[in-house]
């Protein structure tokens, strides 16, 4: 029988909604009461009018040596998870085993020290992490050949540029070798390169046995290193099955069926602001929401969105993504250098930015719509790669007189000639 | 590949935690590294970036004494027990600002690490622990000043000395003690970083530092006097330093000790009860 390295069992955690207590306490009452009454918590008992659970009921198990995904959408209780599950933090209810050493990549760099060297804060990193100071001293040539910062190893970390630093945090995590290995979207960290090394580094810690729970919105990630996944839903657990149904499954049921998605505000993180996404829609060529077009005729796509105050140089986007998380094409609207020099400046206010994907472009099948809203090399307000999940439907596409399937995820009408050379 | 040190059954069950319990003994110890090398980056981190450096820690009391030998003892000629005044305020101010300085850092030290907190798992009493502890060290840097003083003073120890160690420890266990009852309620009230700087100063007007403690003379307020733990430690560490003592003052060593370790297992309870709240509270 496979061993279990991890068994969760009916967790939940509530937290308190708001900041203000129910009651008016002083410092005496809070003091008094943790030796009075014990059951009493710091503001009082909590009740559903005052709290909600962020994750409830949750029980599932991994194998020891599997690669577990977690996913769900903002606020679906990922995180608190892996909190619970890293021992941050407590479930309120329910409980879970672990055997084995949990290594957490919740953040990377937890515990450096701007004013110490490089060096430095590897060993002190190391040790917040849990490894032991001959272990550290071991594999210390390694870690730094990893974090690619040789020359300025000795030099403190506050003199780093925030990619030297990156990846030097990233490399200790890298090499902590625990049993069990918790990640939470560290994919973000770093250039393209690094970020390729990283994803070879967790495969390798995924082929040598040790379990992995790893959370992530980057769908080709979660299906290219786990073999399982669980995907949560408002805190609930909705699914564990093998990664490509989870996906498969997370794809189509996570996301509304209407050809639209309206964010609402709590899945719309504080560092967007100003920027507030509304709504995305797809419409057909007639003009109506839809989440079925047809590959034959241009698709429509409407991104409302408001600004609370006036933006410079902001750009608004979509991310075309096919289901297996394979980017199709990004586009922003204003990629014209003209549009851009006339929308310099973008004040307050409600906006639509529209564009057109033209008819027999896209092959049959589902894809994804991804939003992003930036300004270039300063700041990324909102990004949301599975924005909208739709259909595009082949009929009377080129070569449907065949009825098989088209490999490739674009389907163009090429102006073919023949020509007979006799 | 590297072989995995860690014995196979570690098991750890997670689970929402109940009852009263003082302070995970066995955790402890398996954390000492981490122990270790938090004091050590409190001491690397203290000093720099400052020209003087760890001159500092001589600097501080050094000064401190020439203030009070100035106002206390020259112009408002507070009695200090027949000992010239700034070896006595010396005497007081080392482990006065040994427990000082472990209190003011060791009660900020969780909100200082909250990142710490809310990313990783680890004994949360590592962190006032490890405070506590770089300031010890800042207290043996200061030490050949006192010892140069005694020199200059023509004051030598007896055979009392021996009871220093105990004086140091005891002024640990009181600084950790209240730290942990600041730390633990600094993470839902911020309030405590402006209150400890008053506790502190009014603290040190409770302590025989700038005046001998002769000049309590009402047995009952003698008495109010002496449950401030600090009290028995202050006047213990002078008078065996230089060499006043003649008895052990049993009395007030088992009194002192009672009151520091009362404070000390309080803290590490209430610090134990609010720790789970703390990654969601900070």
């Amino acid at each position: 029988m496979p061993q279990n390295s991890v068994i969760v069992s009916h967790i939940g955690k509530r937290y308190r909604i708001g900041a203000a207590p129910a009651s008016y306490r002083t410092f005496r009452e809070t003091l008094i009461d943790t030796f009075t009454k014990p059951k009493k918590r710091l503001h009082g008992k909590m009740t559903d009018a005052n709290s909600f659970w962020a994750l409830k009921d949750i029980s599932f198990n991994v194998e020891k040596g599997m690669a577990l995904g977690i996913v769900g959408r903002n606020g679906a209780g990922k995180s608190t998870l892996l909190k619970i599950l890293s021992r941050v933090t407590e479930p309120t209810v329910g409980s879970a085993t672990i055997s084995g050493r949990v290594g957490s990549l919740l953040e990377v760099g937890t515990g450096f020290h701007p004013e110490l060297t490089g060096r430095e804060n590897i060993y002190l990193n190391g040790a917040i992490l849990g490894m032991k100071h001959e272990e550290i001293s071991r594999k210390m040539d390694e870690i730094i050949a990893f974090s690619e910062v040789e020359e300025f190893i000795d030099t403190p970390v506050k003199r780093y540029s925030s990619g030297m630093y990156l990846r030097l945090a990233f490399a200790v995590s890298a090499h902590l070798e625990p049993e069990i290995l918790v990640i939470d979207e560290v994919l973000a960290v770093g250039d393209a390169e690094f970020q390729r090394k990283c994803l070879g580094k967790m495969s390798d810690v995924a082929d040598q046995g040790r379990t992995v729970l790893f959370v992530s919105h980057n769908m080709s990630a979660i299906l290219r290193l786990t073999q399982e996944t669980i995907v949560l839903e408002k805190g609930k657990l909705v699914m564990q099955a093998p990664s490509a149904e989870a996906v498969d499954y997370y794809l189509s049921h996570g996301f509304s069926q209407e050809g639209f998605r309206v964010w609402t505000p709590d899945e719309i993180p504080a560092e967007a602001a100003p920027f507030v996404p509304v709504a995305i829609r797809i419409l057909n060529d007639q003009g109506n929401i839809s989440d079925t077009v047809r590959s034959t005729q241009p698709i429509h796509i409407e991104f409302e969105y408001q600004l609370e105050e006036a933006i410079t140089g902001l750009r608004v986007g979509i991310y075309l993504i096919s289901v297996r998380g394979e980017f199709i094409f990004t586009s922003f609207d204003v990629d014209d250098s003209e549009r851009f020099e006339e929308f310099s400046v973008r004040d307050k206010g409600t906006y639509i930015s529209r564009c057109t994907i033209p008819a027999d472009f896209l092959n049959e099948g589902r894809f994804v719509l991804g939003v992003n809203a930036s300004t270039f090399k300063i700041k990324r307000y909102f990004h949301d790669e599975q924005a909208l999940v739709f259909h595009v439907d082949g009929t009377g596409a080129p070569g449907t007189q065949w009825p098989e399937p088209r490999t490739g995820l674009i389907r163009p009408r090429l102006s073919w000639e023949i020509e007979a050379k006799n | 590949m590297n072989v995995i040190n860690e014995p196979e059954t570690t098991k750890t069950i997670i689970q929402p935690s109940q009852g009263w319990k003082i302070v995970d003994l066995k955790e402890l110890i398996r954390s000492r590294e981490l122990i270790f090398f938090m004091t050590w980056r409190d001491l690397k981190v203290r000093y720099k970036q400052t020209v003087l450096g760890v001159a500092w820690a001589i600097i501080q009391p050094v000064m401190t004494m020439v203030v009070f030998s100035i106002f206390f003892g020259g112009l408002a000629r507070v009695p200090s027990d027949g000992i010239p005044y700034p070896l006595f305020s010396l005497a007081g101010l080392l482990p006065w600002q040994l427990f000082e300085n472990s209190l003011r850092n060791a009660s900020r030290s969780l909100v200082t690490n909250r990142n710490m907190i809310t990313k990783i798992y680890f004994p949360r009493v590592v962190l006032p622990l490890s405070s506590v502890l770089a300031c010890i060290v800042d207290f043996f840097v200061a030490v050949p000043i006192l010892i140069f003083m005694m020199i200059y003073y023509h004051y030598s120890p007896n055979i009392y000395l021996l009871l220093i160690p105990f004086y140091i420890l005891l002024t640990i266990i009181t600084s950790l003690g209240v730290a942990l009852w600041f730390s633990a309620m600094d993470v839902l009230y911020r309030d405590i970083g402006y209150i400890i700087p008053f506790i502190c100063q009014l603290w040190m007007y409770l302590t025989p530092i700038a005046y001998g403690s002769g000049m309590i003379s009402n047995p009952k307020l003698q008495f109010i006097y002496n449950l401030n733990p600090m009290v028995g430690v202050v006047n213990g560490f002078r008078s065996s330093l230089l060499g006043v003592y003649n008895t052990v003052p049993i009395q007030s060593i088992v009194f002192s000790s009672v009151i520091s370790i009362l404070i000390l297992i309080s803290g590490l309870v209430y610090f134990r009860r609010m720790e789970k709240q703390f990654a969601d509270l900070i």
